[in-house]
């Protein structure tokens, strides 16, 4: 197991109390595997996320524990994590683009991020220019400033610079949402490389795309409001997925050969309720077409087919309702 | 009704204006009631700055945009002001497009003050009401909201609202569901598409062709400010004929199909034997697109690719090096393509 995350609790200190944006998160990913996170704005991706690798000021963990390739991350503790950061764990942040220094030369950014690790940029400079030219770019971006690349550009230097140190654990945050449907695709593709040659042992990827992850993911954790709806195989929650979330998420999303005219496709009425005072029981219950009596209680997130587990009273044995409402 | 003839942009660059960059090359064609025309290209085709053209933000470097038959350059005062009545614009970032200092139905108190003085506010109200539902909320969820504590589906719609008030003929949507949510996304979507039985035309400009498929009448490709495709949707989706289609359709992520298999079908249109794959990579790296960078290595799929890498090499190399614009061929009823870089 690369990635072991545990009962996690994460929470945003606000004036009016603590937003749990993450809330008693249980998963694993396994070496050589790519998991998707998916979900809408507003349900706690971002900040499981960003919660791996620095928690900001406002960010506090109540509970649980992670670990990664056997060792205990300390993500509560902001210098103890340095060592950590970078070089076994390491982000793409979402806005990719504005995370390069604009006032340093690319090479010189790196060599400075290098020499603060303890690493020597003279000696990493040929692996550096061989990934540079990995991903399609020109080896002369590391003498140019961020202003003079385009968005894609920066978008694959970045995670060039990012995965340098070979990290165990890569986060990767909304990393095609910016981008033209052909870069995306290339962005995704390198993805797939930078697992298959081993640049990193596990990646997650976070997107409210459910089509990119189709593409690049092997296992997809789809959250709700703080909490986890639904995890298995990519191929399974595509086709097969089992909680209504999930259902309605893929159903309204309009593929190529799709028409208006034939086929309307609907979204999913209302939004995430708010984090600071979530409602009790299953937090999809409002929007959730199939809500019946039990949906007051929470769900409990249990495996109900050989690695598939959802959170949805319709699908924990014994609990469906007499009438049966049968989605799908 | 609105007319767009032989419209090129051309943006001043460099110190003190010394180099130019054609943005928009040539583009004629027209928007036509009742009927969703999808604007696709990628960033720098051009297509924004079309679309804000049309909205009078940019001026035309040359040719026309008529508007029911009068040219929309020379418009001025009041005839400018009844052309927004009948010609509105929303944008991509539903945030930015409100002041945050304010609430979010204030866009309706200015649409007021400027076109519809003389009504009462009762009426207004009521107006207001009307035109909220129509676009599927719910009023006493939006009004008096700040922009926080609506959605950016919510924000979008009120915006489309806000167009629907006016008399509205023609909507430039510019990227409009790119920065909202998976799940309300398709709504937007939806309500675009229930426009056009009001009898609008609808520019929709986005980068994604499954989108664009999905509820237009009528497809634009733009590469490089240039039309290099055009015509009945179902015609340009179902039998693409530019290379620059065909790449941007096996890029686009779907659900069903994986990118790998998307090529498959290109290859047997092209008529590639799958054991031809001995050929070495011929890619001048700075003018090819970076998926095709990307590739040069993949064995089979890198033919496949090539191919259209190729062809996309070709019609870039010629609109780069050539100053007119080589001429649209009809290859089939209502279905355009670009005449020196056809697929034979």
């Amino acid at each position: 197991m690369a990635l072991e995350v545990d009962h996690l609790q994460l929470c945003y200190r606000t004036l009016r109390g603590d937003v749990r944006a993450v809330d008693d998160v249980t998963f694993t990913i396994d070496d050589g595997e790519i998991m998707g996170l998916a979900g809408e704005s507003g349900c706690g991706k971002s900040t499981l996320g960003n919660g791996l690798v620095r928690m900001d000021v406002r960010m506090r963990q109540l509970a649980g524990r992670v670990e990664l390739d056997g060792e205990e991350l300390p993500i509560s503790d902001e210098k103890a994590m340095r060592s950590f950061r970078f070089k076994s764990v390491s982000i793409v942040p979402q806005y990719a683009m504005s995370a390069l220094n604009p006032t340093r030369r690319v090479g010189k950014m790196v060599s400075e991020l290098l020499k603060s690790r303890g690493f020597d940029y003279k000696s990493a400079l040929p692996e550096l220019e061989r990934r540079v030219k990995l991903v399609g770019l020109d080896a002369d971006v590391l003498k140019r400033y961020p202003i003079e690349l385009s968005g894609g550009m920066k978008q694959r230097v970045v995670m060039v610079i990012s995965t340098l140190l070979n990290p165990s654990l890569l986060i990767a945050d909304e990393v095609t949402s910016a981008l033209d449907v052909s870069t995306q695709r290339a962005v995704g593709e390198m993805l797939l490389e930078f697992r298959d040659r081993k640049f990193v042992k596990s990646t997650m990827v976070i997107t409210h795309d459910v089509s990119i992850l189709a593409q690049v993911a092997d296992t997809i954790l789809v959250m709700y409001a703080g909490k986890l709806a639904e995890k298995a195989s990519a191929d399974v929650v595509i086709n097969s997925p089992l909680h209504p979330y999930t259902q309605l998420l893929i159903s309204s999303l309009p593929e190529v050969g799709v028409r208006h005219d034939e086929h309307t496709l609907v979204g999913i009425p209302g939004r995430p309720p708010p984090l600071l005072n979530p409602p009790a029981g299953c937090r999809f219950r409002d929007r959730c077409p199939f809500a019946f009596d039990r949906c007051a209680e929470e769900p409990p997130f249990m495996e109900v087919k050989p690695g598939h587990s959802v959170a949805c009273w319709l699908r924990t044995k014994g609990a469906a309702p007499a009438g049966g409402a049968e989605p799908c | 009704m609105l007319k767009l003839d032989n419209v090129t942009k051309v943006y001043k660059t460099g110190t003190f204006g010394g180099e130019s960059l054609p943005a928009v090359r040539k583009v004629s064609f027209e928007i036509r009631p009742g009927e969703v025309t999808a604007l696709i290209g990628e960033s720098g085709s051009g297509k924004s700055t079309l679309g804000k053209m049309i909205l009078r933000l940019e001026p035309v470097t040359s040719g026309t945009i008529t508007y029911e038959g009068t040219d929309i350059a020379r418009l001025k005062g009041k005839r400018l002001r009844e052309y927004y009545r009948h010609v509105q614009g929303v944008f991509q970032d539903p945030f930015s497009s409100y002041n945050p200092v304010f609430r979010a139905d204030r866009v309706f108190a200015t649409i007021k003050r400027s076109y519809f003085p003389s009504v009462s506010n009762a009426e207004w109200h009521e107006r207001v009401e009307t035109s909220l539902k129509s676009v599927g909320l719910n009023p006493v969820d939006v009004l008096n909201k700040f922009t926080h504590q609506l959605s950016g589906g919510q924000l979008q719609r009120i915006l489309i609202a806000r167009a629907l008030l006016l008399d509205i003929k023609v909507l430039v949507a510019d990227e409009i569901i790119s920065m909202i949510d998976a799940s309300t996304r398709v709504d937007v979507l939806n309500l675009l598409s229930n426009l056009k039985a009001r009898g609008l035309g609808v520019l929709f400009i986005t980068h994604d062709l499954s989108l664009g498929n999905y509820i237009s009448e009528r497809t634009i490709i733009l590469r490089r400010g240039v039309i290099v495709e055009m015509g009945a949707t179902q015609k340009v989706f179902d039998n693409p004929q530019h290379e620059y289609t065909k790449m941007l359709l096996t890029a686009v992520p779907q659900l069903h199909k994986k990118w790998e298999a998307g090529l498959e079908p290109e290859l047997a249109a092209m008529g590639v034997n799958a054991q031809d794959d001995g050929r070495p990579g011929r890619y001048s790296r700075s003018s090819l697109h970076p998926l095709a960078n990307m590739h040069a290595r993949k064995g089979r799929r890198e033919f496949a690719e090539h191919e259209l890498a190729e062809g996309l090499l070709r019609t870039d190399t010629y609109l780069r090096t050539h100053e007119e614009v080589p001429p649209l061929v009809e290859i089939e009823d209502d279905h355009f393509v670009v005449e020196s870089t056809r697929v034979h």
